[in-house]
This record gives C-alpha cells, sequence and structure tokens, in this order.
C-alpha cells in the first residue's frame, strides 16, 4: 500500500510523531509533558512555514 | 545479635534494588525492541501507547511514502548512518527486512520523505528506550 502526502502534510505528521515523543521523553509530569509537546510542534510547524517563506523569496 | 526487624528491612531494600537493577536492564531492551514496551512494563500504559503510536505511525507512513529500510553495508557514511537508525525501530526492522518491505523509489520525491520518516522513527524508539531506563533507575517519575 503506498499513499502521497502533499509536502506540508508530511512535515505536519513528522512534527506530530516528534513532538510527542519530545513531550513524553523530555518532561517530568503529564502537564509538562502536554505544554512542551504542544511547544515543540509549534516550533516545527512554525519553522516549516518560515523555511517555505524564505525559499520562496529566493525563488523571486 | 542482629535485630530480625533489621534484617528484614535489610532484605527487602536488597530485593528491591535487585529488582530496580534487573528492570534498569529490561525496560530499555523491551523498549527498543518492541516501541512502547519499555514503558508498558513499568505501568506506564498510556505514555507507552502514545510512543508506541509516534513511532508506528511514523514508521508504517514512512514505508507507505515508498521509502527505503536501509540493510546493514559498510559503503557510504550516511547509509552506515540510515542503517543505525532503522536498526533503533526493532522488531519492526527485522519484520521489515523479513517482508522485503522498504525497497525505496528514486524516482519519487516523497519517497524520499519516507526514508528520513523511517530513520527518525528508529531514532525516536532509542529516545523512548532511554527515557524507559530512566524511569527504571528512579530518574524520572
Amino acid at each position: 500500500m503506498t499513499f502521497q502526502l502533499s509536502h506540508f502534510s508530511a512535515a505536519v505528521l513528522f512534527a506530530l510523531c516528534a513532538s510527542t515523543v519530545f513531550g513524553i521523553t523530555q518532561r517530568n509530569t503529564p502537564r509538562d509533558m502536554l505544554r512542551y509537546g504542544a511547544y515543540c510542534f509549534m516550533l516545527f510547524v512554525a519553522g516549516v512555514i518560515v523555511a517555505s517563506w524564505v525559499m520562496w523569496l529566493v525563488k523571486h | 545479635m542482629a535485630n530480625p526487624q533489621n534484617t528484614t528491612v535489610a532484605g527487602r531494600a536488597t530485593s528491591a534494588s535487585g529488582a530496580a537493577g534487573s528492570m534498569a536492564v529490561i525496560a530499555p531492551i523491551a523498549g527498543w525492541l518492541l516501541p512502547g514496551l519499555g514503558h508498558f512494563i513499568q505501568r506506564c500504559w498510556i505514555r507507552g501507547l502514545l510512543l508506541m503510536l509516534a513511532v508506528f505511525i511514523m514508521f508504517f507512513a514512512g514505508l507507505g511514502m515508498q521509502g527505503k529500510v536501509y540493510s546493514f553495508n559498510t559503503g557510504d557514511l550516511l547509509d552506515m548512518l540510515g542503517f543505525v537508525g532503522d536498526f533503533g525501530t526493532g522488531v519492526l526492522y527485522f519484520i521489515a527486512k523479513a517482508m522485503d518491505w522498504g525497497i525505496g523509489n528514486i524516482h519519487n520525491a516523497i519517497a524520499d520523505y519516507g526514508t528520513k520518516y523511517i530513520v527518525v522513527s528508529g531514532l525516536l524508539n532509542v529516545i523512548a528506550a532511554a527515557d524507559a531506563y530512566h524511569i527504571a533507575i528512579g530518574k524520572k517519575q
């Protein structure tokens, strides 16, 4: 079975899984895990958006 | 004559530290072999389930995107590192090799994403196994 993801959706899925693991493993309490996981997810997605705009600017 | 109560307390402490010591060996190995198992055997059910889901989703999404599963090699440095990353997925790696999954597709740009997904799922699983070790030695709750 194969499937095709767009670049953005692939990056978001990556961010979701990686931030889940980071949140659980890098903090001690459930509340801190949730906060840190959300923080990592936000940084991943923001990084993707910033990088994509930078590439757009480089192209134009 | 030794106080029997003190002897019992000392015996309990010794057996508890022995159990913790064996768990410190078993938990990371179990966590590496099957993602989340290192947490399951320490009764961290939700954490184990979330870690298992994260690693499984990344691994199978990578395969679904026609990513490549590296074999053991002594060639290019990046290929060797790719093998190390893939090997971190534990039993998933052996299943993928046994079933001949992860051939890769160089004509598809998304397949390269898939290859990275598989490598990163292995690395995340190693982090999860290290976390299981930290729980076993009492460094983390």
